[in-house]
């Protein structure tokens, strides 16, 4: 896992301290509100209590309740406020609390909020920003556990982020927030007491432009968001056999930098794709279309998926643990990658 | 601008004119757009507000400039009350490049920011919500402008509208909820799909003062609109009016009934308190103008009209290697 931070020291002069993944988001949305007196919260639980996952611990104190908008449970209102909002100028910043909610106001974010720099023309820009949870772990079940990142990555207009560590949370929810198009920022549940070192200025991280989380020159495990984490300490035990796995985390899955993918493929000529989303229909099939309309030729095998089975997320914590890709199950993938040449 | 109209007993020369030429304004822009239709010349479909006028007009004339409106499927007479051009409109029905939305949009959703017609919509009830949030951007930015969203009896029934009710009731926020009863949500007629006779009952879940006018009489609607934007603009929260209407033409198109959803009587009984009718006779007998001064409007717009519809003929398509443009913002 140290690999990870190590390549991510990219800002000079930087203060670095160890944070977790809640307190990242919290302190880049804060700085984020201070740099710009247009950026609102508004969402369920935000205000007075702080958020259900202390996302929003201590806002309205610094911020006020001008600022901070406790809001019905109205999911299709709240998207709506901040299209109508954004449309106007501001920059809202609304929590759908659990990603699995998005099924209640998905109209907004699809037809409204993707659609409407498009439909007008390009005389009005939508700078909304959604939070929102995502992901298994939790024993939630499967309406809080879902990672929908496919739904959302295929609409037009719109862009979707996975912060797989406290230092992306901090610098994607930034660049989500000073971004004007409709941003998704999907935060994963399992990772928010996670630590790493995150600097204290306010940064952002290019959307679109995936990173080389570890440098290997055998096998491209494609990995997102939580699978980040997994991958890399997957790298870590096939390194004490001699294999060298590069991985790479887009981070921002819409825009998506296959670029970065394509090189990554040339180099090592074997691919695995991981994520938490169900494997039928995920990114991974986009990913694995894509690296071989683009670099076939420079493929030594087939592109590996890991995903969920086709299966709702269950409950019982030991069929959740078999549910979720994990180590072990990259591990194994990279080895049939390995044993194709 | 808007003159309040709530305790006046007559409405002054100034905006009886007002009210009727931005009803004529409406009625020539449908028709002729009907006509195009029919004549085969119009892709897509056409959602036509023949009959609304008086809603349009009467909720506009209270409205500044600077006022936001979301408007629905039967868009157009919003925007053209709102004072959107007819040259962008017809262009924009044409599929052109100069059209209001850059021929991305089409009937169903022009808009214009410049004049606050934050787009006429697809999806039912979507607006709703938009126009509480265009309503939170201007007290969040400490400006005294309001929100208007239209809506029909139909969208009353979808969760945007009663999510979007609540959530401007309980911030307070400047909306006025305008719901075009027309008596048909598409084909399927009030009685079908909600067992209440009046909309307005539904603001009351929402703490929501409401009231019900006559919607094809402009005078009334703009007396209702005037007492309800000023109640918005003074930080007295929304208000929603119910105004019973009537749409000439079907749900889409000129005509193209499969099968008669209401009668020819029903029709005629409508059509026999047409809101211009009704708005002349009122104007000639109260002496605020002349019948010379009434045609003159409808002239003058027959002219701009027979020149915008040239206008977006003569228009450029818009070009295929352009086919992306505005997918995102930079």
């Amino acid at each position: 896992m140290t690999t990870l931070t190590e390549t991510q020291a990219v800002a000079p002069n930087r203060t670095a301290r160890k944070l977790s993944y809640v307190k990242a988001f919290n302190e880049g949305l804060a700085q984020a509100m201070r740099e710009d007196e247009n950026v609102f919260v508004a969402g369920e639980d935000v205000a007075g209590y702080g958020g259900v996952f202390r996302m929003f611990d201590n806002l309205l104190d610094e911020f006020g309740p001008r600022r901070m908008i406790d809001t019905p449970i109205s999911e299709a209102a709240l998207v709506g406020l901040g299209v109508g909002a954004a449309a106007r100028g501001l920059r809202p910043v609304v929590d759908l609390m659990f990603m699995d909610f998005i099924g209640v106001c998905l109209d907004q974010i699809v037809n409204q909020a993707a659609k409407m720099k498009y439909m007008f023309g390009g005389s009005v820009s939508v700078p909304l920003t959604i939070t929102t949870a995502s992901g298994a772990g939790l024993g939630a079940a499967a309406q809080h556990s879902q990672s929908l990142e496919a739904w959302l990555a295929h609409v037009p207009g719109l862009k979707v982020v996975m912060p797989c560590d406290a230092y992306t949370a901090k610098g994607l929810t930034v660049s989500a927030i000073r971004d004007d198009n409709p941003v998704v920022v999907m935060l994963n549940k399992v990772l928010l007491g996670s630590t790493c070192e995150v600097p204290e200025e306010i940064y952002g991280i290019p959307l679109g432009q995936a990173h080389i989380a570890r440098q290997g020159s055998d096998v491209t495990v494609i990995a997102l968001g939580r699978m980040v984490g997994e991958a890399l300490a997957a790298a870590d035990e096939l390194a004490t056999e001699g294999v060298e796995v590069e991985v790479i985390d887009p981070r921002t899955v819409q825009p998506l930098d296959t670029e970065t993918m394509f090189a990554s493929v040339r180099r090592t000529n074997r691919v695995l794709v991981v994520h938490e989303a169900v494997t039928f229909g995920g990114l991974g099939a986009e990913i694995a279309a894509q690296i071989q309309d683009t670099v076939f030729d420079h493929l030594d095998a087939p592109v590996l998926r890991i995903g969920a089975p086709f299966s709702p997320v269950p409950f019982s914590p030991v069929l959740e643990k078999a549910y979720v890709p994990d180590r072990a199950r990259i591990v194994q993938g990279c080895r049939r990658l390995l044993e194709r040449s | 601008m808007a003159q309040r109209a709530s305790t006046a007993s007559k409405e002054s020369a100034q905006v009886i004119k007002d009210l009727h030429e931005r009803m004529v304004r409406i009625r020539l822009f449908e028709t002729e757009a009907g006509k195009l239709m029919e004549a085969g010349k119009l892709p897509g479909f056409l959602h036509l507000y023949v009959g609304q006028e008086a809603v349009a007009a009467g909720v506009m004339a209270a409205l500044r400039d600077d006022d936001q409106i979301t408007s629905t499927h039967r868009g157009h007479g919003h925007a053209v009350a709102k004072g959107v051009g007819f040259r962008e409109m017809y262009a924009e029905l044409y599929g052109r490049a100069t059209g209001a939305c850059l021929g991305r949009g089409g009937s169903m959703h022009i808009n214009d920011v410049t004049r606050g017609m934050l787009g006429a919509n697809g999806i039912v009830g979507a607006g709703v919500p938009i126009a509480v949030g265009a309503a939170f951007a201007a007290r969040y930015k400490g400006e005294d402008s309001v929100a208007v969203t239209f809506f029909g009896d139909g969208a009353t029934n979808i969760g945007a509208f009663h999510e979007g009710a609540n959530m401007a009731a309980i911030l307070g926020l400047p909306v006025v909820f305008v719901c075009e009863n027309n008596g048909y949500a598409e084909f399927t007629p009030q009685s079908k799909h909600m067992l209440i006779t009046d909309v307005a009952e539904r603001a009351a879940a929402y703490g929501m003062p409401s009231v019900i006018v006559d919607g094809m009489d402009a005078v009334a609607v703009h007396r209702a609109a005037a007492e309800a934007v000023d109640r918005a603009r003074s930080g007295e929260g929304p208000m929603m009016i119910e105004a019973k209407t009537y749409r000439y033409f079907d749900h889409q198109g000129v005509k193209g009934l499969r099968h008669p959803y209401r009668s020819d009587e029903e029709v005629a009984e409508w059509k026999a308190r047409d809101p211009i009718d009704l708005l002349e006779a009122r104007a000639v007998a109260d002496g605020t103008a002349t019948r010379a001064e009434l045609d003159d409007a409808w002239q003058r717009t027959r002219d701009e009209i027979a020149e915008a519809i040239a206008y977006a003929e003569a228009s450029p398509l818009p070009d295929t290697a352009d086919l992306l443009l505005n997918v995102y913002s930079g």
